[in-house]
């Protein structure tokens, strides 16, 4: 018997999924190891923006950290959305692939917005 | 000894059907097949069951016992019933074709689609394969292959109910046990038949089957095994 056509694919996303995880989890220790430095040196958001944004190594962990979210996430949520409800799967992968693509455009969004804030650019 | 009475509502019908309330006298040491087995020979001749060996072997008796399924031979009644109330009904996710029978063509028919027959590269005019107990293969697939299949995790698995087309946690478990046999040559063609939304990767790894299964087997390890089987052959490009 030759493999299901969805057998690669699947594969690959899992794959996908695993990696992006593997990068989130050093994304959040980072992320969430510089939100607690800032909170308790008592740092403004003025100050904040002085010391992160517009530094290149600063805009491009975060545009990773966003990248990584947006592949990550919408993984799951097709998998959700499928299981959850009575809809095909190539139709929950496009909402998903949808969800994805917005998620990715606000963080960059976000990210590009605070290095211009900062000076960058 | 007889010692009080147990209240036990069984599910009479298939797939429409109806709990029936019957009186048991409670005995010592009773499990759950003898109360049903009490029911059959003593009050109506009609309920239908499955059971074989009475000894926890054959994978027969299995049956959904106060919302849990479990193996019926090897579970005594004081352990899930001390308020003395059973409520006994055929296990989950499978055709129910009488009373507390069900239908297990799929979950064998799955083992088949999960390529779970051994192919043999040997023939009998070679010498017997030497494998030692201590060899890494041997003992990933010890840990899996005491499996009586009952279908006990089947039905715990709420992926099975969800999309049928999973392959489900015991089906899984024999793929593994065959990949790490190192005797066996098809595992090419198995890693293909278990990846995908239907086999492994489907698998929430929230462990309702090791939970639940009498064999005290662990099918997540055994399916987190295939996934990382499955990523290699992907990566390889043998998949
Ligand atoms: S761990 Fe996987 S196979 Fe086991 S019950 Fe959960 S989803 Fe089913
Ligand atoms: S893995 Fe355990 S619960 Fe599942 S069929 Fe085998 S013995 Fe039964
Ligand atoms: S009757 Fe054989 S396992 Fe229960």
């Amino acid at each position: 018997m030759s493999a299901r056509p969805d057998t690669l694919g699947e594969t690959r996303l899992w794959l996908a999924q695993r990696f992006s995880a593997a990068v989130l989890a050093i994304c959040v220790v980072i992320h969430l190891g510089g939100m607690i430095m800032t909170v308790q040196a008592g740092l403004t958001a003025a100050e904040i923006i002085g010391r992160v944004g517009g530094h290149a190594g600063w805009f491009a962990f975060y545009v990773v950290f966003v990248l990584a979210a947006a592949i990550h996430a919408p993984i799951g949520l097709r998998t959700v959305l499928s299981e959850m409800m009575a809809i095909p799967k190539h139709h929950a992968g496009l909402l998903a692939l949808v969800f994805g693509l917005f998620q990715a455009a606000l963080g960059l969004k976000a990210v590009w917005g605070f290095y211009r804030l900062g000076g960058g650019a | 000894m007889s010692t009080g009475s147990l209240s036990v509502s069984v599910w009479r019908g298939s797939k429409k059907g109806r709990f029936a309330d019957y009186d048991v006298p409670r005995r010592d040491r009773q499990t759950v097949l003898d109360v049903v087995t009490h029911i059959q020979r003593y009050i109506d001749p009609s309920l239908s069951y499955r059971f074989a060996c009475r000894v926890g072997v054959c994978g027969s008796c299995a049956m959904t016992v106060n919302g849990r399924a479990r193996w019926t031979c090897r579970t005594h009644v004081n352990q899930v019933a001390a308020d003395g109330r059973l409520r006994i009904e055929p296990l989950r996710s499978l055709r129910v074709i009488k009373d507390l029978s069900v239908d297990m063509t799929d979950f064998f028919d799955k083992w088949a689609k999960a390529k779970g027959a051994f192919e043999p590269t040997a023939t009998r005019t070679n010498d017997l394969a030497a494998i030692q107990p201590g060899d890494f293969k041997r003992r990933q697939a010890s840990a899996g292959i005491e499996c009586i299949g009952c279908g006990v995790c089947y039905a715990s698995c709420d992926v099975v109910q969800w999309n049928s087309d999973y392959l489900g946690p015991a089906a899984l478990n024999r793929a593994w046990t065959l990949i790490n046999d190192v005797r066996d040559g098809g595992s090419r063609e198995r890693l293909a038949a278990v990846a995908g939304d239907a086999g492994c990767h489907a698998c929430h790894s929230q462990q309702g089957c090791v939970e639940s299964c009498p064999k005290h087997l662990n099918p997540t390890a055994s399916i987190a095994g295939l996934k990382r089987a499955v990523a290699w052959a992907a990566l390889k490009g043998t998949l």
